[in-house]
């Protein structure tokens, strides 16, 4: 399976996430400039957390009009796995790719920590691996991840199974404690935490490994033959 | 020639944390007076004479660009300005 990170100018998780796939996962994987205008060549998309065009204006709304967006949602209809870690969370979110949008977080703070995460959904491509109900450790480091939508969203969210991921406690202020959510389709996922972070024991949790693991499970039961 | 002034700031209904802080530093300095703070980001688009439609265009780069309508909402106010 081939991966593309996503690199934006002011992205600074790209080479956490390029050494998750590369190193811990053993895939494929190009760091590829957001002026790329075709993905077609990869099987995955991964957009890497960080600080794309300095947060100006708004966290991910510069990113979100470049030209790779294009690329990547092409990608999202053609039903490929997109996932989007942090910034690249709240560039989907801009990008209406997924619904809702970031705040600043309840108590201004960034917030730099390992925190305690529940898999509400394991019935997904990015979270097979995991069973319901487990609660994993992740590392988050953010200012805004205050998820917001208007209560008919959230309401669509829960009736669709859309929420993935959800912190044991209350982290940020996030409606709902929401992570990490899903688009209808179930292909497109974007999420705060960072499992990049947490691929290795040595990282201090290898409990995101396992989110790496369903994507490429995923594909290859649909690609490979006598997988 | 037109200059555009744009104010976005977060819809009624989305909690303002950054404004509530305010609130309670003013508070705190005896301005109890001030109920309510909220912050919201302030530009200013300068248009030459090749935009026909300036209110149009303004409407269009708000809602695409300059503000998230799902948390914000904006309004502007139009000025004709000299030729340089």
């Amino acid at each position: 399976m081939k991966f593309a990170v996503i690199v934006f100018p002011g992205s600074n998780c790209d080479v956490d996430m390029y050494h998750a796939v590369k190193d811990e996962l053993g895939e494929q994987v190009d760091l590829v400039w957001h002026d790329a205008d075709n993905l077609d060549q990869y099987d995955g998309i991964l957009i890497p957390g960080g600080f794309s065009y300095g947060d100006y204006l708004r966290s991910g709304a510069i990113a979100h009009m470049s030209v790779v967006m294009n690329a990547i949602k092409k990608a999202a209809e053609a039903g490929k796995p997109v996932l989007g870690v942090c910034n690249g969370f709240q560039i989907l979110l801009e990008s209406g790719l997924l619904p809702g949008a970031m705040l600043r977080n309840k108590n201004l703070k960034f917030i730099c920590r390992t925190v305690e995460l529940t898999v509400e959904n394991n019935k997904t491509m990015f979270t097979s691996a995991y069973e319901k109900g487990d609660k994993i450790r992740v590392p988050i480091a953010h200012g805004e991840g205050n998820y917001y939508c208007d209560d008919e969203t959230l309401a669509k969210l829960q009736e669709n199974n859309q929420i993935v991921f959800t912190y044991a406690s209350d982290v940020n202020g996030s409606l709902s404690d929401i992570a990490g959510i899903t688009n209808e389709k179930g292909n497109v996922l974007g999420m705060m935490p960072h499992p990049e972070r947490a691929v290795d024991d040595l990282l201090g949790s290898a409990d995101g490994l396992k989110l790496f693991q369903s994507i490429v499970k995923h594909w290859r039961d649909s690609h490979v033959v006598n997988a | 020639m037109y200059k555009v002034k744009v104010y976005v700031t977060l819809r009624e209904s989305v909690l303002d944390p950054q404004g509530k802080a305010v609130q309670q530093s003013l508070s705190s300095l005896g301005y109890n007076g001030v109920e309510d703070v909220r912050i919201g980001k302030y530009m200013e688009l300068q248009f030459d004479d090749t935009v026909t439609d300036v209110e149009g265009t303004v409407k269009e780069v708000c809602e695409k660009l300059l503000s998230n309508p799902v948390i914000e909402d904006y309004r502007y106010e139009i000025e004709e300005s000299a030729k340089q």
